[in-house]
């Protein structure tokens, strides 16, 4: 094939290129509405169970993080792999999109709750005393409190999870996941296909640097 | 009213507050004042039950704190304005929203909730800072903010924890008016914890003395300004740094404006038949009162009884001064 020494023609390369990227992006778009779904209030149990939170319990703490670091302890390739079984009761299947989401979902909230954890353990510890102070109930504390001042470092751990998950698409795409890893690596790597390759490149790295600079500036403007 | 019996608070083997009874009557400035490590913060966190005392109890305006389940807690606290350290404000609220949190807390309805905040501002004199973030005040601002929102549900006893530590002697000023404002108009106990003299003498009217968690000195301003050889008073009121005499013997005199003659330093040294000398003098308002503090240097042949006797019989207390009376006085409590 003569393909595999020219590579695709570059006028052909954005229709390999583009559904790629919506595949990544919708890959990515359905794991960050699980990972905050389920990592965000993970991450303010792990915070609010420990000793400078609003419901200290070493038991619960010491279990919920326990869990947490699991998720994190394992490189995403070693996880994805380990969790076939899993990932095929759940979505009945091991490749594809629906495969991916499983894998990157357990990462990524394990990863997202440590970095609300963070965020919120920032929030100087008399404010929590002024809700207690002031009559408010643990609930109400969490959310008018705890979400509110942490709501600018959230928005970075947001941009910083946004990220981790488009690299862990990529070597998702390892299993056939579809996306731009996937593209990179069966067209760019394995059939030696430089222009797919260069523009897999290019594209990731200025996907990142867009979310990075609007995560930044989000930021910035939540920030007073 | 705040009353506290008994209040014992450990954290393991350590001992942090060690048998306090205290009583604020209402609408009364009281002030705990003592070095730092003393147990004050601990102390205003029992109050308002952050912290749970190990034992004793916590009255406020008759109901017993210590006893209450969380549910109870959360109202009774509701009763206790508190304001923190450097106000603890939000920095992503504006000061309204930071002073209507206690408010949405309580779930008033918003258009009351803008009208109760608008009066808590007016009050404290921030109306026209409403929309400001934290970051765009002063310190001196900030801590209005904190006060309105301490006052934000009407209680009837207001916690200071250092409301004026680091504030400038202007802002410090104000924030004081501010609190003596409050117990005026509104009846309001106020309990303000402290380690500036200068607060104690301005405000408030009676005075405790914590170290190593135990009340070591309390009183009612005026009455612990007349002693003149409490530790309390000298921190309260020192005496001026007075320059040492070899023919005289130094002598320090402390009295109340409203005790005494003016004529009584000339009449104690015609009774003593000799020239005393001043050597140092002050006049102060403490506790409502002007008191004055001398340090007069007396002929050392003199009979020390024969001394004392006759300024007493003036209305003044004098004591013998010793050497290191000055620096005991500047490192007293703070």
């Amino acid at each position: 094939m003569t393909a595999l020494v020219l590579g695709t023609p570059w006028g052909e390369v954005p229709d390999l290129l583009l559904p790629a990227l919506g595949e990544t992006a919708l890959m990515v778009g359905i794991v960050m509405a699980i990972v905050v779904a389920l990592g965000l209030p993970l991450g303010l149990l792990i915070f609010n169970t420990s000793p400078g939170g609003l419901a200290p319990n070493r038991t619960v703490n010491a279990s919920i993080s326990w869990i947490a670091n699991l998720g994190r302890s394992l490189p995403f390739l070693v996880l994805m792999a380990a969790i076939i079984p899993f990932t095929r009761f759940v979505v009945g299947t091991t490749i594809g999109i629906q495969a991916a989401i499983i894998p990157m979902s357990l990462a990524g909230i394990a990863f997202f709750a440590r970095l609300v954890e963070n965020a919120v353990r920032e929030i100087p510890p008399e404010l929590l005393d002024v809700g207690l102070a002031t009559g408010g109930s643990r609930w109400q504390i969490v959310r008018s409190i705890q979400l509110v001042e942490a709501l600018p470092a959230l928005a970075a751990a947001l941009t910083l999870n946004v990220i981790a998950m488009i690299e862990y698409s990529a070597i998702a795409g390892a299993i056939g996941a579809g996306g731009l890893g996937y593209l990179a690596v069966n067209y760019g790597y394995q059939q030696f296909d430089d222009n797919i390759m260069i523009s897999c490149i290019v594209l990731l790295v200025v996907l990142v640097q867009v979310i990075q600079f609007t995560g930044d500036r989000v930021v910035r403007v939540l920030s007073h | 009213m705040i009353e506290i019996s008994g209040l014992t608070k450990s954290y393991g083997a350590t001992t942090v507050l060690d048998g306090i009874d205290f009583r604020v009557d209402d609408a009364q400035i009281a002030a705990i004042v003592g070095p730092s490590g003393a147990g004050k913060s601990t102390l205003a966190r029992c109050i308002n039950l952050l912290e749970r005392p190990t034992t004793g109890t916590i009255t406020v305006d008759d109901r017993e704190l210590t006893s209450l389940s969380r549910r109870d807690l959360r109202d009774a606290r509701r009763q206790i304005g508190t304001v923190f350290q450097s106000a603890s404000l939000l920095r992503r609220l504006t000061a309204a929203q930071n002073v209507a949190l206690p408010l949405r807390y309580l779930g008033l309805s918003d258009a009351e909730l803008r009208l109760r905040v608008r009066d808590l501002l007016d009050r404290v004199g921030m109306l026209h800072r409403a929309n400001h973030y934290p970051a765009q005040l002063s310190g001196g601002q900030r801590q209005r903010i904190g006060i309105a929102r301490g006052l934000a549900l009407q209680p009837s006893v207001l916690l200071s924890d250092e409301a004026t530590s680091g504030l400038d002697p202007d802002a410090t000023r104000s924030i004081l008016d501010l609190l003596t404002g409050l117990r005026d108009d509104l009846g309001v106990t106020i309990l303000v914890i402290t380690h500036e003299m200068d607060v104690v003498r301005t405000v408030a009217d009676v005075v405790a003395h914590l170290d190593h968690g135990r009340i070591v000195e309390s009183g009612a301003v005026a009455d612990v300004v007349r002693r003149s050889d409490s530790t309390l008073s000298r921190a309260l009121l020192p005496l001026p740094p007075a320059p040492a005499e070899d023919t005289l013997r130094t002598w320090r005199l402390r009295y109340a404006a409203d005790a005494i003659d003016p004529r009584w330093l000339a009449r104690a040294g015609r009774e003593l038949g000799t020239d005393i000398a001043v050597l140092a003098a002050l006049v102060e308002e403490a506790g409502h009162e002007q008191v004055g503090r001398l340090t007069v240097g007396v002929d050392a042949g003199l009979d020390d009884r024969r001394v004392a006797e006759a300024f007493a019989r003036q209305g003044i207390r004098a004591a013998r001064a010793t050497d290191g009376d000055v620096e005991l006085d500047e490192q007293a409590i703070a």
